[in-house]
């Protein structure tokens, strides 16, 4: 207890209870990292192994949500994500509500994972994890999350863009193509929600860790490979797939899981709806920035790239109204 | 240049902060600033091409609206809501894609195709 007696503000506390609800003698090395805007991340290790504790930030309510429920559901269906150790969402034991899940190793940068000679074999195979990784999400049935939300993703950002109340005419074209196309959801599932490279961790040999379940619902499954395959998150490589893999390669590793063979025109329905969800989402973010909620030249900077989105649609919408 | 101010002009202005980011700035910086720097820089550049290249294209944009029948873009939003522009899209995102090309030119010109 003396070697923690030194530790400044609340983080000897922090070990210390860290300490008891893993029911270890000693934790070591405990940092932050840097978190989302709702989360603390934290690492440390314990018995010579190395965990992730996320805490929920002060002043933030709704805990860590479905998060917990979602990440052990993934796991028993076979989807590669960090082992939880702890779920202390309706715990107080380190006063905000936390999970403590295993650390994997591996990278997240996509870039690095996109250019990098390290991961030159992880390239290869890559659209094919992601693709049984998928199917293995989608075997989770909405019965096994009671209460999961499953909004209409399409209703969702409608809303959204009224909300923001700027006009684009070309995000207007997509949302009455959407609408006009909808495609038969025959299948309700999990879904990630956002599901991409920076929220994967691979290492040399290939996908290691699917991250990041805080957008998890229920929805149409092929949501996930569309939002997987829009061209922001192809980070300027070349291929369809996370920049990586092909279409082909994505769809016969998902149909190996789960006998079904993804519709190309689902998938691409849903690539327009993530285009256009991203690109109203960088509205969101300058509005951000502009209505003082928090002044971030980055958060301005976002505004800029709304355009990019714009010009994308324009692409897959000629090709789609010819 | 705009009359009646002196050089250096807007752009030049632009130009020369951005200048002094990339030769002195970034290397007196930690690490972590920098790329907040360069999201800066690049903010900068955003602006100066706005600077250069803004007016045709304004003027572009105002004509393409006219050649659709519109006052301005909240209109044309409302009339391809309702529906109005639905037998015809094919040829609305033809007349469009010179206004989002600029747009892009501006922003972010690598992102072109």
């Amino acid at each position: 207890m003396a070697k923690w007696g030194m530790a400044h503000g609340g983080v000897g506390e922090l070990v210390q209870g860290i300490a008891q609800v893993m029911n270890v003698s000693s934790v070591n090395d405990l940092r932050r990292l840097t978190g989302g805007a709702s989360r603390e991340t934290w690492m440390f290790s314990a018995d010579g192994e190395k965990y992730v504790m996320q805490r929920v930030r002060p002043g933030h309510p709704g805990g860590l949500g479905f998060e917990p429920q979602v990440l052990m559901q993934a796991q028993l269906a076979g989807v590669p994500v960090p082992q939880m150790v702890f779920d202390g969402s309706s715990s107080d034991a380190l006063e905000r509500p936390f999970m403590i899940v295993r650390a994997v190793e591996g990278e997240t940068i996509a870039r690095k994972i996109l250019r990098d000679d390290e991961f030159a074999q992880a390239r290869t195979v890559l659209a094919a994890q992601l693709g049984a990784a998928a199917a293995r999400t989608h075997m989770v049935k909405a019965e096994q999350i009671p209460d999961l939300p499953g909004l209409d993703q399409l209703t969702m950002y409608r809303n959204v863009m009224d909300e923001l109340g700027e006009p684009h005419p070309v995000f207007e074209i997509a949302f009455r193509w959407l609408e006009q196309n909808r495609q038969s959801q025959d299948r309700r599932t999990l879904v990630h929600g956002d599901l991409r490279l920076g929220n994967i961790m691979v290492d040399p040999s290939g996908l290691t860790a699917v991250l990041d379940w805080e957008l998890a619902h229920l929805g149409d499954p092929m949501e996930d490979l569309g939002w997987l395959s829009v061209r922001a998150w192809r980070f300027g490589g070349a291929n369809p797939v996370a920049g990586i893999g092909t279409y082909d390669e994505l769809f016969t590793a998902y149909e190996e899981v789960s006998g079904i063979r993804p519709d190309i025109n689902a998938v691409r329905w849903w690539e327009v709806l993530g285009t256009l969800k991203w690109g109203i989402i960088c509205i969101r973010q300058a509005a951000t920035h502009l209505q003082g909620i928090a002044r971030s030249h980055e958060l301005a900077a976002i505004g800029r790239r709304v355009c990019e989105n714009e010009y994308d649609l324009l692409e897959y919408l000629a090709e789609m109204v010819k | 240049m705009t009359a009646p101010h002196d050089r250096p002009t807007a752009s030049e202005l632009v130009q020369a902060v951005r200048e002094w980011m990339e030769t002195d700035l970034m290397k007196g910086i930690e690490p972590r600033m920098t790329f907040h720097l360069r999201v800066a820089m690049n903010m900068l550049d955003i602006v100066d091409r706005e600077l250069q290249l803004g007016a045709p294209m304004e003027e572009r944009h105002a004509e393409i609206l006219r050649g659709l029948g519109v006052a301005d873009d909240v209109e044309l939003s409302q009339k391809i809501r309702s529906g109005e522009f639905d037998n015809d899209i094919a040829s609305l995102l033809t007349a469009l894609r010179p206004v989002i090309e600029d747009k892009v030119r501006v922003a972010n010109p690598k992102y072109l195709r």
